[in-house]
């Protein structure tokens, strides 16, 4: 039995950033085999604990020992619509491989030691995809008669879609954007996760029978109330956390200081990186700062390096983060994605303000150092400015990735939909029921900020009270 | 999202002002003076915004009216009747206070007078005593003439060559008419240079000025912050905040200098394509 653990195939650095193409390769069935064979089988499989869908871990790398990859792909789309999605984002390192017993760090994030089931549920599901392997549907009469309507297409909405259309309820997905996926179309970039398989995933839940209405605004086009008048008796908001956050430093509005929301949208949704073939602009400069230190922030630089290249611009992106790596809320992958590309990290670093060139660009960032001081309300030590430490960057390009908040285009209209001070939508924990009757909400509207997989967890717990009180 | 007529408004000199009339019963039944749509020609096409002109919910339709102006444009402009939009959205934006403000000033300059149409017509049946100032470089490119008529209690028309009504500027008249009289709202839309102008001059008066922003946008539904303009100190997303605001509390420069941060790639893609 192989001992260390298997490494996976990735594109070599320079054939990575003069394109948009995914870096992870994914294993092979060699690899797969191998790396499955290093499971220990535990009488009490913790890893399944550190699942927020609790996918049989266990039992789908026993099936792929067993080269049963159909069932392994069976077991996880069992309690997974989604495995080919979450394969390649989900932060395995935090959550379920954090919890493997082969896992000898402390941290908040596991050693490489731990099984890398993330990888082999990418195995299973790319398998399964590739064969299309459909899940039997458990359809049930008496469901067939219920109509839900689902708000938005993100990772909450799309999994909630699939968990009720599997038992035969009628589902229609309402897409503000002209493409489904939301933050996995508009915000993920195409080399964390492949749009051939997103749209893959998507397909299969059109092959379940969901109905998907791009172009529709609930809100606007129609209202929650015009739902229930259209026949739909459930509804599931899965609306997100659109809103970029701002620094609230001066200089934020100048010429070239993007969110990282419209910079990786530009790129990602419209894609600007193929200007002018595709009609929709995104500037790039020689010099780009990203404020920021999670997913978002290592996004937005990746994408901005690469488009630095395909511009034939001399690679330059830095990271500017107030904290320090450890306490980075990336996952650990992307920072050594960055890392390897060529990103540079500026830590204990906070902006103070941009300025400009006479035409209105960002020319320069003025920072200042910082220092790790107590630990805050999310248990990571804040930073303290350190007084008189000022300096200067200089910046053409600069990207606010500090975090996002509620979208608020459907619950600002909408009175009878209790909303928390940060306008995040309030549910009941245990059934994800709204404040209104038969509307229930998950994803980053409820709660703020999270990961697909967290996302998909609080969808799965509305969709089986919907299924369970039908 | 279908085509249904397309009309040209207006042609002078190599500009075109075009009206597409547009299937889409769910938008005509909501859309309401003072918001827009956003519309993406084909599949590789750029998310625009445009200001619902008329909305007909008994038709299931709504017009927009544009210049020809980058490459967008041109691309709408050159779709016909029978042909489809690859995407169209909305209505988003909030729609314009319509109340009975008593004595009001619509300015309208360009293609903006397309814009103060619908308010206008709205603000009328609200009971206003409506004054309606438009203007355009000259008489072919000046646009809703006799619509604005229907909707106006007093009319002025203003061209900078002479060619139609007074020669002059829209904001010129405006501040004659501030000067006469005692009015209770001023609203304006049209260039940015205009908008400003108009701000300048109802300030002395303390007049509420209303203008709807022509802020770039990519989503329009406060997701991206590209919109996003200084009113009164205060950071705001033109889609989910505006398109209006008050006049006075504007950051113009700001807003100018936002609204051409692609005007090289605007260029570059104009000579491309056409």
């Amino acid at each position: 039995m192989p001992k260390e653990p298997v490494k996976v195939k990735e594109l070599p650095v320079d054939k990575r950033i003069g394109n948009f193409n995914e870096v992870v390769s994914g294993y092979s069935e060699n690899e797969a085999l191998s790396e499955s064979s290093r499971c220990l089988q535990c009488k009490n499989p913790v890893c399944i604990s550190g699942c927020p869908v609790s996918i049989n871990i266990k039992e789908f790398i026993f099936q792929i020992t067993k080269k049963d990859y159909a069932g392994a792909y069976l077991t996880i789309r069992k309690t997974n619509n989604f495995p080919s999605i979450c394969g390649r984002v989900c932060p395995a390192e935090y959550q379920c491989r954090r919890a493997c017993v082969l896992n000898k760090s402390k941290l908040a994030y596991c050693s490489p030691e731990a099984i890398n089931i993330h990888l082999l549920e990418r195995f299973a599901g790319d398998y399964g995809m590739k064969d299309n392997l459909e899940i039997v549907q458990d359809k049930n009469i008496k469901l067939s008669k219920i109509k839900a309507a689902v708000v938005g297409s993100g990772p909450a909405g799309l999994c909630c879609a699939g968990e009720l259309a599997r038992k035969g309820i009628k589902v229609v997905v309402f897409e503000g954007l002209q493409s489904c996926g939301g933050v996995l179309r508009y915000g993920i970039p195409s080399f964390r996760l492949g749009r051939q398989e997103l749209d893959h995933e998507i397909n299969y839940l059109s092959k379940l029978g969901v109905e998907f209405k791009t172009n529709v605004i609930i809100g606007k086009t129609f209202s929650l109330d015009e739902l229930f008048q259209q026949g739909f008796s459930r509804v599931f908001l899965g609306l997100g956390a659109g809103v970029p956050e701002f620094l609230g430093i001066k200089g934020e509005n100048l010429c070239n200081v993007y969110s990282a929301n419209e910079f990786l949208t530009r790129l990602n949704l419209m894609s600007a990186y193929k200007f002018p073939e595709h009609h929709t602009p995104v500037n790039i400069g020689e010099h780009v700062l990203v404020i920021g230190g999670g997913n978002t922030a290592m996004d937005a630089a990746r994408c901005a390096l690469r488009l630095q290249k395909i511009k034939g611009i001399k690679p330059d992106v830095k990271i500017i983060y107030r904290r320090t790596e450890a306490e980075m809320p990336a996952r650990r992958l992307e920072i050594t994605h960055a890392k390897e590309e060529g990103i540079e990290f500026k830590f204990l670093t906070q902006p103070k303000e941009f300025y400009s060139d006479d035409l209105g660009f960002v020319q320069k960032l003025n920072c200042r150092n910082c220092r790790l001081g107590e630990a805050d309300s999310s248990g990571r030590r804040s930073p303290v400015i350190l007084e008189g430490s000022d300096f200067s960057i200089p910046c053409d390009l600069a990207i606010i990735a500090i975090g996002l908040q509620a979208n608020q285009v459907l619950t600002s209209v909408t009175p009878g939909l209790k909303t928390d001070k940060y306008k995040d939508i309030v549910v009941d924990p245990k059934t994800m029921e709204t404040s209104i009757k038969n509307v229930f909400a998950g994803g980053d509207i409820v709660g703020g900020e999270g990961t697909v997989i967290e996302a998909m967890g609080m969808a799965k717990r509305a969709a089986k009270f919907i299924i369970d009180n039908a | 999202m279908k085509i249904i007529s397309k009309e040209i408004i207006a042609d002078y000199a190599g500009t075109r002002i075009v009206k597409l009339t547009l299937s889409s019963p769910q938008i005509s039944v909501k859309a309401r003076a003072g918001q827009f749509v956003v519309v993406m020609a084909d599949e590789k096409g750029e998310r625009v915004p445009l200001t619902i002109v008329e909305a007909d919910s008994l038709a299931g339709e709504i017009a927009l009216i544009f210049q020809e102006a980058g490459l967008t444009t041109r691309i709408l402009g050159a779709l016909n009747p029978g042909d489809s939009l690859y995407a169209l959205a909305g209505p988003l934006g909030h729609a314009t206070e319509i109340k009975n403000y008593g004595r009001v000033i619509l300015v309208g300059g360009g293609v903006g007078i397309a814009e103060i149409y619908p308010v206008a017509k709205s603000l009328k049946q609200a009971g206003n005593i409506t004054t309606v100032i438009i203007g355009a470089k000259t008489k072919g490119l000046l646009i809703l003439e006799n619509e604005l008529k229907s909707v106006a209690d007093k009319i002025y028309i203003m061209t900078d060559d002479g060619s139609s009504g007074e020669k002059g500027f829209t904001t010129s008249a405006l501040e004659e008419l501030l000067k006469k009289d005692k009015y209770d709202l001023v609203y304006a839309v049209g260039p940015l240079p205009m908008m400003k102008k108009a701000s300048e001059a109802t300030r002395p008066f303390g007049i509420k000025t209303i203008v709807s922003l022509n802020a770039l946008m990519v989503d329009a539904t406060g997701m991206c912050g590209c919109c996003r303009v200084t009113v009164g100190g205060k950071v705001k997303f033109s889609c989910v905040d505006g398109p209006e605001f008050e006049a006075n509390q504007v950051d113009w420069e700001e807003l100018g200098k936002r609204n051409s941060i692609y005007l090289d790639k605007e260029k570059h893609i104009c000579k491309l394509k056409f």
